[in-house]
């Protein structure tokens, strides 16, 4: 068996396979520097969006006919590599959603409302992405349980001699966590804390939205119960994503949508589930997308997960020196062996939306506002932050033309 | 004149940085906040009539925020003093954005009317006018009081 050798990544022969970079914003190359939000599609993924529409589209798994049988096996062949790409041990905890959203919504509702009452501690951290602390919080509310969140220290990262006294506040049933922060970049201890949530009798729940197309990701590893990641941020089309979760837990949940396709049998008296995975599927699933999501898993896997966490490190370590000499540059977040390829930032005396504004003139694209953190934001002191992010396809003259556009914004505005 | 000139042309920047009638007013007749939590925008308008109690006599805004916002509200304090509450509390948006003039994605939109929504506020809160149909009660994300 051939030993797949992971190759030091070329991010401008890369480049050439995603069609955006042909577009200029006013009359200039694009600079992307928001990969963190969303990320581009490469040919290959487009190819096969195209190639399925034309040849094998057809509705999934009911069908007698041939097209039919051709899209399932489409469908079916995309989820076992999605499954694969977290090293899950069964296809059919790989569960297709909308996206890490509705991921952890599913499990918020579906798990949380018959789990969780008075007396019932729900853990977050304050560096949450509002779709990992926002259902849990309105879950908790709804079933009488204790909200309560990890604070972080002055480094961005969590401090984990905070569990102590959470523990105090009742029986601590579901951690939930990113395990990457799409505001600071921060990796974060997920697997320790995983084992903190089985010591107290906890479900472990991983936000892996901003890991999963930047960090290898083995749920095994991990450790956890459930965990959510999108399709659209790993250069898959949106409005798919999906939801991998314990076999026995899945089984023991209620339903989270109903209706067609996540029934066995219907009558007026009573309607039984479907097996996994489709007792969570109900209708029409993104059929296409999800075998886009495919592609793009065989996209990202061949260029190679390690080879994009250390190229993106490599990226960051030459933005944070560049970035160094900005005048009126404060960054947020800990250091680069710490986090992935992000970086937060604020000028001085210049507000976020101006210095978005000022690079987006130069065809440069980075993130201006809270990023659906907004208790982060509380806890730094600040109603926003500039971002910029990477991928495999980032060169390191965008991060230069960044750094030109904040010398002008600080010169002008300051 | 390109477009960065256009956007950060030489009257926003003016009026961003030496805005007019900032400041706070004692006593104020009307008076209210406004603030946009998705980028920490803030603005606070304080009013002072006339005798006859339409006339805007003094007006003025304080706060933070982005290059826009802060010059747009510079401008609206300029454009409505001296005028009647009852006229200014229908004032069309499109007054005020051409005279900022130029072209606002809907995000920029947003802090351009911040001090526009925060002034009708005031006049609301203190003579009763009329709130406009667009956002009566709620303006979108901008949390006014």
């Amino acid at each position: 068996m051939a030993v797949k050798v992971e190759t030091k990544l070329n991010a401008s022969k890369l480049r050439a396979d995603f069609p955006i970079f042909e577009q200029e914003v006013r009359g200039k190359p694009l600079a992307y520097l928001d990969s963190a939000v969303s990320s581009h599609k490469p040919r290959q993924v487009l190819d096969k969006l195209r190639t399925f529409y034309e040849t094998s589209y057809a509705n999934v798994h009911r069908g007698v006919y041939t097209l039919s049988e051709l899209a399932t096996a489409e469908y079916e062949g995309a989820r076992e590599k999605v499954a694969r790409f977290v090293n899950a041990p069964d296809p059919r905890e790989l569960i297709f959603t909308h996206g890490a959203t509705e991921s952890i919504n599913l499990v918020a509702y579906a798990w949380g409302l018959d789990n969780l009452g008075p007396g019932d501690v729900v853990v977050v951290t304050e560096l949450e992405h509002h779709s990992n602390f926002v259902p849990w919080q309105y879950i908790a509310k709804r079933t009488g349980a204790t909200f309560k969140a990890i604070p972080l220290d002055e480094h961005g990262e969590l401090q984990l001699d905070s569990l102590e006294e959470i523990a105090r506040a009742g029986i601590v049933k579901v951690v939930a966590n990113n395990l990457v922060s799409n505001a600071l970049g921060t990796i974060n201890p997920v697997e320790r804390l995983g084992e903190w949530a089985h010591e107290h009798g906890a479900i472990m729940v991983v936000d892996a939205a901003q890991a999963a197309p930047h960090h290898a990701i083995d749920v095994q590893q991990l450790g956890c119960d459930f965990l959510a990641f999108s399709s659209h941020k790993m250069c898959g089309p949106t409005s798919v994503g999906a939801l991998w979760g314990r076999a026995e837990l899945l089984e023991a949940m209620a339903p989270f949508n109903l209706g067609g396709h996540m029934i066995r049998s219907v009558k007026l008296e009573e309607t039984t589930w479907g097996q996994l995975p489709y007792k969570f599927e109900a209708g029409t699933q993104p059929i296409a997308e999800a075998v886009g999501f495919g592609a793009a898993i065989d996209y990202v896997s061949d260029v190679g997960l390690n080879a994009i966490e250390q190229y993106e490190r490599e990226l960051l370590v030459y933005a944070l020196e560049r970035l160094a000499d900005v005048p009126g540059f404060v960054g947020y977040g800990p250091a680069p062996d710490r986090r992935a390829g992000i970086v937060s930032f604020n000028i001085e005396g210049v507000h976020p939306h101006d210095v978005a504004q000022i690079l987006d003139m130069d065809g440069v694209a980075i993130r201006a506002g809270h990023h659906c953190c907004q208790p982060l934001m509380a806890k730094l002191g600040v109603a926003a932050t500039n971002r910029a992010s990477f991928y495999l396809y980032t060169i390191p003259d965008e991060i230069d033309r960044l750094v030109e556009g904040l010398h002008k914004a600080h010169k002008l505005l300051a | 004149m390109n477009e960065f000139d256009q956007m950060y042309r030489e009257v926003i920047l003016d009026h961003y940085k030496n805005p007019r009638g900032h400041g706070e007013l004692d006593d104020a007749d009307a008076h209210a906040e406004g603030q946009n939590p998705l980028c920490g925008d803030e603005v606070s308008i304080f009013v002072v009539f006339d005798e006859d109690g339409d006339t805007i006599d003094e007006v003025k805004f304080s706060g933070r925020g982005c290059a826009i916002s802060q010059a747009a509200t510079s401008m609206l304090m300029e454009m409505v003093k001296g005028r009647s509450a009852t006229e200014v509390a229908t004032l069309p948006r499109d007054e005020l954005l051409d005279e900022i003039g130029i072209p606002l994605s809907p995000v920029r939109l947003k802090c351009a009317l911040l001090g526009l929504s925060t002034l009708k506020l005031a006049l609301h809160k203190s003579k009763g006018t009329p709130l406009p149909e667009e956002w009566a009660g709620a303006s979108g994300d901008l949390e006014l009081k």
